[in-house]
């Protein structure tokens, strides 16, 4: 486990951690089986399809699960995560053969040095298009 | 959608025992890789009693709750029209294997917008011994006629 980051060190602006995710319909479906979710049109085309999407889209929960994690891994224990929120804002469309490639990168956003507590601001991409709105994840740093 | 809804408590949803290997097939499929969310010796030396639960696996034992709210007869909400709008959620501490956890959902609020309708839903985690673990808030957004 990593040691935790202090926040002293931090710098409204600074790039703290990212990463790349290769999501592939088998993704999809291990999602879907753990989390729950069995909504159609995250694994069937003809579905998606015939409510008027472009195609099987990832589930928004599943974007929004792996894009804290490069946050989680950071900060070094997930307890430290006190608040994490995003707003939906366009879908991640993943290919059958090419599946779907999204970015994550997380860089510091407000500093309060009294409650000892950093929010995180993500940006998370997918051909060049944020997904998410609003993504942001407070951790306490105390 | 019934705006009479809001401020509605939902009965508690039955208690959902958290097991480790779901809190590691979760962990798998968020591309969750730390020991501490696979490994319970990992988990142990980190203080946790074990495998701890990424931040989102909280959606899982929120969703009994927002079935409650969209199966209610007098809601009148069309699932079919329903699109997930915002998610978040706020942490007392993380979610552990062997926690058995109650969530009760709240209707915080109903609006209309340009004919369609948002429901923001809080739902209430609380462990074994009465203490809040998250509380998780679901904006869902019912498209109007088209």
């Amino acid at each position: 486990m990593s040691t935790t980051p202090a926040l002293e060190s931090l710098s409204v602006g600074d790039v703290v951690a990212g990463g790349s995710f290769a999501l592939t319909r088998d993704s999809l479906v291990r999602y879907a089986g753990a989390s729950g979710d069995f909504n159609p049109i995250h694994y069937r085309d003809d579905v998606a399809v015939s409510v008027g999407l472009p195609g099987v889209l990832a589930h928004g929960m599943l974007t929004m699960g792996f894009a804290v994690q490069p946050v989680v891994d950071w900060v070094g224990d997930p307890a430290r995560i006190v608040d994490y929120q995003v707003r939906f804002t366009r879908p991640v469309l993943v290919d059958p053969v090419d599946g779907a490639v999204v970015t994550v990168v997380a860089r510091v956003g407000v500093i309060d040095a009294e409650a000892r507590v950093a929010r995180i601001d993500l940006t998370v991409t997918f051909n060049d298009q944020t997904v998410l709105g609003k993504a942001q994840a407070r951790v306490s740093l105390a | 959608m019934n705006p009479e809804l809001q401020g509605r408590v939902f009965p508690p949803a039955p208690p959902y025992l958290v097991g480790r290997e779901k809190v590691r097939e979760f962990s798998r499929a968020v591309f969750a890789t730390n020991p501490i969310n696979h490994d319970p010796e990992a988990a142990r030396a980190a203080g946790y009693a074990d495998v701890v639960a990424p931040p989102t696996f909280a959606v899982v034992v929120q969703e009994a709750t927002l079935a409650q709210l969209l199966s209610e007869p007098g809601a009148g909400i069309d699932f079919s029209r329903v699109v997930h709008g915002d998610q978040r959620f706020s942490f007392s501490r993380p979610i552990v294997a062997g926690d058995e956890l109650t969530a009760t959902l709240t209707v915080a609020s109903v609006k209309s917008l340009g004919g369609h309708s948002m429901v923001t839903a809080e739902s209430n985690v609380l462990d074994a011994t009465g203490a809040h673990v998250v509380t998780a808030t679901s904006t869902l957004v019912v498209r109007g006629d088209e």
